[in-house]
């Protein structure tokens, strides 16, 4: 079977489980034999947080996981330094020009003050790992996962062609920048957006989309992250909310049977906005996968629970 | 699954109480800086601070990062924008006032550019398509800019006692570090060594290295393509009498940042990750020497009925298939709430131990979004009040 997409993009406002989500579609990704990478971007050590190993630095690319079904998890995290040196020496042969480029803080002007440029580097060390497959070169990936930038900041992110068509107008930057923006918009790439059933992210994410569409990028699924699913109904739900109901465990007393019902009206609630807000985001007309709010927290286990959800929705492989 | 918060075995300690309300009330503090991660409250904290303290009598100017409709909206202004806008819902009776105000960083860099150079420089400059991306797109700039606007608001206050607390939200920043390091970045780069080079390329002692340069030069033009390499020698050219200034300006604030005048809130929610962010931030607000008050962990969960997620859940699979589904799924709620609880207090107390002196304010979760003044006053209350 051949993967619908082989690059994967996952953003989502701060807090939203982001992350954890791009480690858990890596592992949902790892089938029997499959080499899946996650990269990620800004140095913020997440995915190895995430995975409990020390943190990824350096160019190299490392092994993170073996899942459960037979695949291999790596981790990457993409520095534009790096990035930039790597990139004078593929192109150029010009490593040394690279150590003396970083000397004279060259390296560090080009990266930081060339606006775009930083970017371009990030997402041009993601292109050239997708690439390796195509290319049939050594340590080819099935499918890459790339933790990209928040919500806020996708669009302009992705859009490398934008940010640096004002300035660089030929040259090898904007040729790389192109052939960026050909797999960013190609059939095979899809940017999957992480919310919670909250109004910020929510806003956020519609924003995002409406941001992304111009870009001609593909938007592949929305993740509704942390869902406390329910059994009741709408109208069960608002009559609980209105914290008049009469709750009547035996075995708790008159007190605590009103502190529960109390508690379970501000839960209703909780849950008739988030159904609201699902409402939403279904008016955006895109894919939706729900992943359970999990009350221990996130180690090990529960992001291969996660992972499992993910296939379960996503239809990750092709028909 | 970690080792930035490491657990020892006796974790409950006390834990020294971050006093909000003493902070306000201190006349000499006149600075406040929320810092901490993306999607931790930061904003709403920082507007809860300068709400409470204008109601307390402070004149505060809240300077927010973020575009957050929601927050002009809570304060009752329409849109916030580069200048301090009065939020006159607030009440005055003791009195003190309150402005609101959202950084519009290239405004603010144009304002810079306009306010330190003759007119026909300041439009060689503003014109610049350098320049142009630089102030709109440059991620370094957001930072550079809320202290650039920091130091301008300070000057204002000093000068006319237009106020006398600013509350500054800072940027939602790339790594926890960005917002203390990007004066000192920027200014280095803008003075750095190749820039200079870029310039001047053959002057002084540097005459010898002149071969190595160009041979950089040429590769760096090979990269960004000679458009680029020529569009920043014009805009450093025209920049470079601004760049003393900009220097000085940052150094001035970061100076002001460390004086007793300021202090630091490390803004936190009781989850891993944000715990992860607010250690760094306190280890390294704590290395730099600067004046950290303490930690606000927001969203942190409560539960009034004691019961023990065992025991609701061992209630809830007696009543499981009788009329009872209200009942069942109220105790299976509770039963995940007290396991979250526990779950944030695990956490909470990792830190805790590993950092014992830092203070702390819970803000307990709450039902609804914080949308209106009424609503931030809550906030405010919570963080002040210690339990």
């Amino acid at each position: 079977m051949t993967p619908r997409h082989t690059l994967h993009i996952v953003s989502g406002k701060g807090g939203t489980g982001k992350t954890t989500i791009a480690g858990a579609l890596a592992c949902a990704l790892a089938t029997s034999g499959r080499r899946v990478l996650v990269c990620e971007v800004e140095g913020r050590h997440g995915i190895s947080e995430l995975f409990d190993v020390p943190p990824l630095t350096g160019p190299t690319e490392r092994r993170l996981s073996r899942t459960p079904a037979g695949g291999t998890v790596f981790g990457l995290s993409v520095d534009a330094e790096d990035a930039l040196i790597e990139y004078l020496d593929t192109f150029y042969h010009l490593s040394i020009a690279g150590k003396a480029l970083d000397r004279f803080g060259a390296v560090d002007f080009a990266t930081s003050i060339a606006p775009g440029l930083r970017d371009v580097l990030l997402t041009g060390k993601v292109y050239e790992a997708v690439r390796r497959r195509i290319k049939n070169r050594p340590n080819s990936y099935d499918a890459v996962v790339f933790d990209a930038p928040p919500t806020g900041r996708i669009a302009q992110f992705l859009n490398v062609h934008a940010a640096v068509a004002g300035l660089a107008k030929v040259g090898p930057i904007r040729n790389q920048a192109d052939s960026i923006m050909r797999l960013l918009r190609s059939a095979t790439t899809a940017v999957h957006f992480v919310t919670l059933l909250e109004d910020m992210p929510v806003t956020e994410t519609e924003e995002a989309v409406a941001a992304l569409r111009p870009t001609q990028i593909r938007i592949g699924t929305v993740i509704e992250n942390m869902v406390t699913p329910t059994p009741l109904d709408r109208d069960q739900l608002q009559t609980a909310a209105t914290g008049s109901i009469a709750l009547k465990v035996p075995g708790l007393t008159i007190k605590q049977n009103q502190a529960l019902a109390d508690e379970f009206a501000i839960e209703a609630a909780r849950t008739l906005q988030q159904e609201q807000r699902h409402d939403r985001l279904t008016a955006l007309g895109l894919p939706l996968a729900q992943v359970a709010f999990d009350p221990g927290g996130i180690d090990e286990g529960a992001i291969l629970t996660i992972a499992d959800q993910l296939t379960d929705q996503m239809s990750l492989e092709a028909a | 699954m970690t080792t930035a918060l490491e657990s020892r075995p006796h974790a409950a300690l006390p834990v020294p109480f971050l006093d909000v309300d003493k902070i306000i009330g201190d006349r000499e503090t006149k600075i406040i800086i929320c810092c901490g991660s993306g999607g931790v409250g930061k904003t709403t904290t920082s507007a809860a601070i300068a709400v409470r303290g204008a109601e307390a009598g402070r004149k505060v100017v809240v300077l927010t990062i973020d575009p957050a409709r929601r927050l002009a909206q809570s304060l009752g202004v329409g849109e916030l924008d580069n200048t301090p806008r009065p939020v006159t819902t607030i009440d005055t009776a003791a009195g003190g006032s309150l402005h609101a105000m959202m950084l519009d960083m290239k405004r603010t860099f144009d304002d810079v550019v306009i306010a330190h150079s003759t007119p026909e420089k300041a439009d060689a400059i503003l014109q610049n398509q350098f320049y142009v991306a630089l102030s709109s797109q440059f991620s370094g700039t957001q930072e550079y800019m809320a202290m650039e606007k920091l130091g301008q608001l300070h000057a204002e206050a000093e000068a006319h006692g237009t106020w006398d607390l600013i509350v500054v939200d800072t940027p939602p920043a790339r790594s926890a570090l960005d917002f203390l390091d990007a004066p000192e970045h920027l200014s280095s780069l803008l003075d750095g060594r190749f820039l200079r080079m870029l310039l001047h390329p053959a002057r002084g002692p540097m005459r010898l290295m002149t071969t190595g340069f160009s041979m950089i030069s040429a590769a760096m033009t090979k990269i960004l393509g000679a458009q680029i390499i020529s569009d920043v020698q014009t805009f450093v050219r025209a920049f470079e009498a601004l760049f003393g200034g900009f220097r000085q300006r940052a150094t001035a604030t970061f100076e002001l940042l460390s004086s007793r005048h300021s202090t630091f809130l490390v803004v936190a929610t009781p989850q891993h990750d944000a715990l992860r962010e607010a250690a760094y931030f306190v280890d390294r607000l704590t290395e730099e020497g600067m004046p950290l008050s303490g930690m606000v962990i927001n969203r942190v969960h409560t539960s009034a009925l004691a019961t023990s997620p065992e025991r609701a859940l061992s209630l809830a699979e007696d009543l499981a298939g009788t009329s009872a589904v209200l009942e069942v799924e109220a105790l299976r709620r509770h039963a995940n709430l007290m396991r979250v609880i526990e779950t944030e207090s695990r956490m909470m107390e990792r830190f805790a131990s590993a950092r014992p002196t830092v203070a702390q304010t819970q803000v307990q979760s709450l039902p609804t979004d914080v949308t209106d003044l009424t609503a931030l006053r809550l906030v405010g209350a919570l963080l002040s009040d210690k339990d």
